[in-house]
């Protein structure tokens, strides 16, 4: 237990550090310490996905206010506890067997309002809305009558019912322990290997003499790349070079190296360059449920020269990236200020700066955003890791990979 | 040809107003109207003190009907266009390259130069000059300091009878009243205009007619028409008589129309834009660099798409040019030095660049001396070639460069030969200096004005790169009081903003600065944009430094206006959709080097791997349809309205 708590003390500390980049390592690591914590985690014999739900959404509170920034701590957490529930789900149904579907459902749905007393109505429409498995025409024709039903057994005597089961559930504890920490290891399997899914798509997306442009530094796209060379597709890429990190010259020597016929241009040039661009294939931050995209900083303004070129603007992402949440006012409250460093030197304009000296209204301001907001209308193209889907599609996607109940996970704040 | 001519000349409208202006602003500006040079008025003050008066666009009239009257009937009006103005266009326009400008034009100048009439256009075209300063500038009193008024009616006084200058003078004085009276006219002018199509041919018909009658006795001595000319100008008072109505055919405008028709259909087909030298053609590149003074070598690694552009290592041009200083008889030190601090990059902006240039051709020419047997204007004319390939070869010209050149040259060509050398020197001296004060000095000085009164207090603008017209409209918004924020986006490689930083910072303008990256971030609370262009190009395409379409594309996302302030003189004709077909390439390892920042170096060995290429592009092209507003010196114009600016001012003013 102890080693579990430092283990997520040292992964809060690196979180609010920043120490850990890309969404994809942050999204690795998160897992990892999830399992960790799952298999050190000791279970009540009553209602044990209700407890490990519990604490597992404890862990993750933590772990997503060390950084808010970074969706994908919030999106693992969100995942685990999906699987949790889908384990649970899958056990009963085992158990009870012989049951009506009735009451399964009834008792999914118990959990939900056991564990939020004090959900938002938001969430608890959704949650009677939506069952943990996507709804199909079948289901949503054979749930009508107990959806409506819902609201009455979960009022009258839910605690009583889920306590009643929890007997069944005992013979099974070891095995919802073990079936989560072999769904955890799957999704971190994923995880590791999202951007070999998504190259095996390069083919299809990329044509002999090409002229593709990138900007931020990605391995998901120079693995695409790679793909598509290593099947003897001969294209061009420009790689704009996207200041002030300059991660376009790092990724423009992978390129070379890999044996890509690569130019790196300046970022000023994107728009003067993508008339003469096929195609943009750029990495994501984070892709938000309405299918816009969070990415590195400057990306916005190649979607846009994009667009008016029509040019496919085409980001590639790892289902891990996507985010449940719908944003608002993305490009501030989604956003991390880096260090002026980036663009003055130290001592350059000191005094001009406002270091809280407190010192009268400072006379210079430098700003360093991380991070862009491209709005899905602008993007052409989502390729994931189970396959290319439209902007538009993606809250669906939300459905498949995320429980309705988890979305919000700020209970505390919100209460 | 014709057709189009006709009209125009009969309508001639005296006060051309484009774009909004306000109701009051007529009146005003016959006021402070263009004062003949030679009538000595007062100088008005200075610049009416009240903004709204300061219409936007004001276009003086090209010329006054009644001065043409007084001044000659060889200004036909049915040949508004002069010859010597039509081959003046030949001169290759805002050209880069070194193949148009090292091709001799003596053949025009021939023709042109010895064309005994163009004496008293040019008294004219000292008018035109002086009726320049529009947007209720007075510069009459400038003008006196720096050009005294003989020297701009030197030729006039040489060459005409005395009378007719006096004349010249009455007429000048006359037309200012009668400017008020026209300003209440113009309504009626454009009913005027509309001629019929019939009407229109009928007139064309009697002028050819009227030529055929007059090509026995026209034709007999073309040289002889300068003693036509000048009884033109001894006899003003059939000048007077002279109708603006085309039924007029006197013999001598006929005569005059008759001998200016060849060279106008030569001159219309060479206005066409030169194409311009493509690198990627193995064979002129071979020609041109045997005539090159620098050894250059080409760049590797070059980008398959710009092939058609120069591109060489920079680093081995400076000191093979260096050692070169006392082997290169041609050239004359201060351009030598003008070019050697291009190559080096000290001087960069198209408005230093092209002073900076001038600057050492005034120099040039004050040492210069027509070597014997030799006729000043052909010489100086290939001297100043030889200059310009030199100044190629260290970078690239701009076009405002170009048409500087191309004044320069026109002026050059236009130089009468009985002028003794000194007297023609001094000319040449007084027009560049005049140039460079109402082309450049001037017209930003304008340009801040018309752009102060776009800034409201509260206001967040936002400038890309450093431009010097913008940084002027800063600094006078600042020291007018008013409140405002400077949003500064820089890009690489040359991180120009931030040296603008250091000026507006130091003057104590709160600033905020950014990477271009983060401009759509910043557009947010911005709510002017102001930048700056190399050129305006005439189908409304903003040709400036790379990334200001990037900020102005963002800033139309945003719905955020986009003023540009570009001069007047950096203006051209010339069309652009895109960026690649014409751009300068710049040094490649500015890229894969990023100064202060050691740790990335991930590019340094860049040029040994043959799949990798760095593309520095110096310029970009912004379409119109970003732009909101251009603010020139003749005021605040829609991009559309630029090849109206285009037009009137190349024929009638810029290269007068």
């Amino acid at each position: 237990m102890p080693d579990v708590h430092a283990l997520v003390n040292d992964f809060l500390i690196k979180l609010k550090r920043r120490k850990i980049e890309g969404s994809k390592a942050t999204a690795k690591v998160t897992a990892e310490v999830l399992r960790s914590f799952i298999s050190q985690q000791r279970l009540p014999n009553t209602n044990q996905a209700g407890a490990l739900i519990d604490a597992v959404k404890a862990v993750g509170e933590q772990l997503i206010a060390a950084n808010p920034v970074e969706l994908a701590v919030g999106n693992v957490v969100r995942r685990v506890l999906h699987i949790i529930r889908e384990e649970d789900l899958s056990l009963t149904a085992a158990a009870i067997g012989g049951l009506s579907l009735s009451a399964g459902s009834d008792d999914e749905d118990d959990v939900g309002h056991d564990e939020h007393p004090a959900l938002s109505a938001a969430a608890v429409a959704a949650a009677a809305r939506s069952t943990l498995r996507p709804p199909s025409l079948q289901t949503l024709l054979e749930d009508v009558p107990h959806t409506a039903a819902v609201p009455h057994t979960s009022s009258s005597g839910g605690d009583s019912e889920g306590k009643s089961k929890s007997a069944d559930k005992n013979s099974s504890t070891k095995r919802l322990k073990h079936n989560v920490i072999e769904a955890v290891n799957e999704l971190i399997q994923d995880i590791v290997t999202c951007h070999e899914q998504i190259a095996e798509q390069a083919v299809e997306h990329i044509h002999q003499n090409e002229v593709i442009l990138t900007l931020g530094s990605s391995r998901t796209v120079v693995e695409f790349l790679c793909a598509a060379k290593e099947k003897k597709r001969s294209f061009r890429v420009f790689v704009a070079e996207g200041a002030p990190r300059y991660q376009g010259h790092t990724l423009a020597k992978e390129l070379v190296t890999r044996g890509l016929q690569t130019t790196v241009i300046t970022d000023s040039a994107v728009f003067a360059m993508i008339s003469r661009v096929n195609m943009v294939i750029v990495g994501a931050h984070a892709v938000m449920a309405n299918g816009g995209v969070i990415a590195p900083v400057g990306l916005n303004m190649v979607a846009l020269a994009a667009q008016r070129h029509a040019v496919p603007f085409v980001v590639l992402a790892g289902i891990h990236k996507l985010c449940p949440l719908y944003p608002h006012n993305p490009e501030v409250l989604l956003n991390e200020l880096r260090s002026p460093s980036e663009l003055l030197d130290f001592g350059e304009f000191s005094d001009c700066l406002d270091f809280g000296s407190g010192s009268g209204s400072p006379i210079l301001h430098v700003v360093n955003p991380a991070f862009d907001y491209v709005p899905p209308n602008l993007v052409s193209l989502f390729i994931t890791d189970t396959g290319g889907h439209n902007p538009s599609y993606m809250y669906r996607l939300i459905a498949d990979y995320y429980s309705a109940n988890d979305l919000v996970l700020q209970r505390r704040s919100a209460s | 040809m014709e057709t189009r001519r006709v009209p125009r000349a009969v309508s001639d409208p005296k006060v051309r107003q484009v774009g909004f202006f306000a109701p009051g602003a007529p009146p005003d500006r016959s006021q402070s109207g263009p004062p003949h040079p030679a009538s000595s008025s007062p100088p008005v003050s200075e610049i009416s003190p009240s903004g709204n008066s300061l219409s936007p666009v004001m276009i003086p009239p090209p010329r006054h009907l009644s001065a043409d009257l007084a001044r000659g009937p060889h200004f036909s009006p049915a040949a508004p266009l002069s010859p010597m103005r039509a081959a003046r266009d030949s001169i290759p326009v805002g050209s880069y390259n070194p193949s148009e400008f090292v091709a001799p034009t003596a053949s025009e100048f021939t023709d042109d130069a010895l064309s005994p009439n163009w004496t008293a256009r040019r008294s004219n075209s000292g008018k035109f000059a002086s009726s320049l300063p529009a947007g209720g500038f007075d510069m009459s009193s400038l003008k006196q300091n720096n050009f005294p008024a003989s020297s701009l009616t030197t030729v006039s006084i040489v060459n005409m009878p005395p009378g007719i200058t006096e004349k010249d003078g009455g007429a000048g004085v006359e037309v200012q009243k009668e400017r008020s009276k026209t300003g209440s006219k113009a309504s009626l002018k454009p009913l005027k205009e509309q001629t019929t199509k019939a009407e229109r041919r009928a007139i064309q018909e009697a002028q050819r007619a009227a030529k055929a009658a007059t090509k026995g006795d026209g034709s007999k001595t073309p040289a002889a028409s300068s003693g036509l000319g000048s009884s033109a100008n001894a006899n003003p008072g059939k000048a007077a008589k002279a109708s603006p109505q085309k039924k007029d055919n006197s013999p001598v405008a006929a005569s005059e129309k008759r001998g200016s028709d060849r060279p106008q259909d030569k001159d219309r087909k060479k206005d066409v834009p030169h194409p311009r030298m493509q690198f990627d053609d193995k064979s002129r590149v071979e020609k041109a660099k045997k005539r090159s003074v620098v050894k250059q070598t080409e760049a590797k690694n070059r980008v398959e798409l710009f092939r058609h552009l120069p591109q060489y290592e920079h680093g081995t041009r400076l000191p093979e040019l260096e050692s070169k200083l006392f082997q290169l008889d041609p050239v004359h030190p201060a351009v030598y030095k003008v070019g050697l601090r291009y190559l080096a990059g000290d001087i960069s902006g198209g408005n230093a660049r092209c002073i900076a240039m001038l600057q050492a051709f005034q120099e040039s020419i004050k040492d210069y001396s027509t070597p014997p047997e030799k006729a000043l204007i052909r010489d100086l004319t290939s001297k100043i070639n030889s200059y310009v390939s030199f100044l190629i070869e260290c970078r690239p010209l701009s076009i405002s460069m170009g048409n500087a050149i191309r004044f320069l040259k026109s002026k050059i060509a236009k130089l009468s030969l009985a002028l003794s050398e000194s007297e023609a020197k001094a000319i040449l001296l007084s027009d560049i200096d005049r140039f460079i004060n109402e082309k450049i000095i001037l017209a930003d000085k304008v340009i801040v004005r018309h752009a102060v009164t776009k800034i409201r207090d509260g206001d967040v603008l936002l400038t890309y790169g450093s431009s010097s017209a913008v940084e002027l409209l800063l600094i006078h918004a600042h020291e007018l009081g008013k409140n405002f924020r400077v949003v500064v986006v820089d890009s690489r490689p040359k991180l120009e903003g931030k040296l603008l930083l250091r000026r507006l910072v130091g003057k104590g303008i709160s600033c905020t600065y950014t990477h271009i990256n983060a401009v759509s971030y910043i557009m947010h609370e911005v709510t002017r944009v102001f930048l700056g262009a190399s050129s305006v190009l005439s189908n409304g395409t903003v040709y400036s430094r790379v990334g200001t379409a990037c900020v102005a594309m963002v800033a139309h996302q945003f719905r955020v206006p986009v003023l540009i302030c570009c001069e007047a003189y950096k203006f051209h004709e010339r069309v652009q959709l895109d960026s690649i077909c014409s751009n300068e390439l710049g040094d490649p390892d500015m890229i894969a080097k990023v100064p202060g920042r050691k740790e990335i170096d991930s590019l340094d060995d860049w040029a040994n791997s043959d799949n990798l290429q760095l593309l520095n592009l110096i310029y970009d092209a912004t379409p119109s349809d970003y732009v909101s507003m251009i603010i020139t010196d003749y005021g605040m114009i829609p991009p559309t309205s630029v090849p109206v600016i285009v037009r009137e001012y190349r024929r009638e003013h810029l290269w007068t």
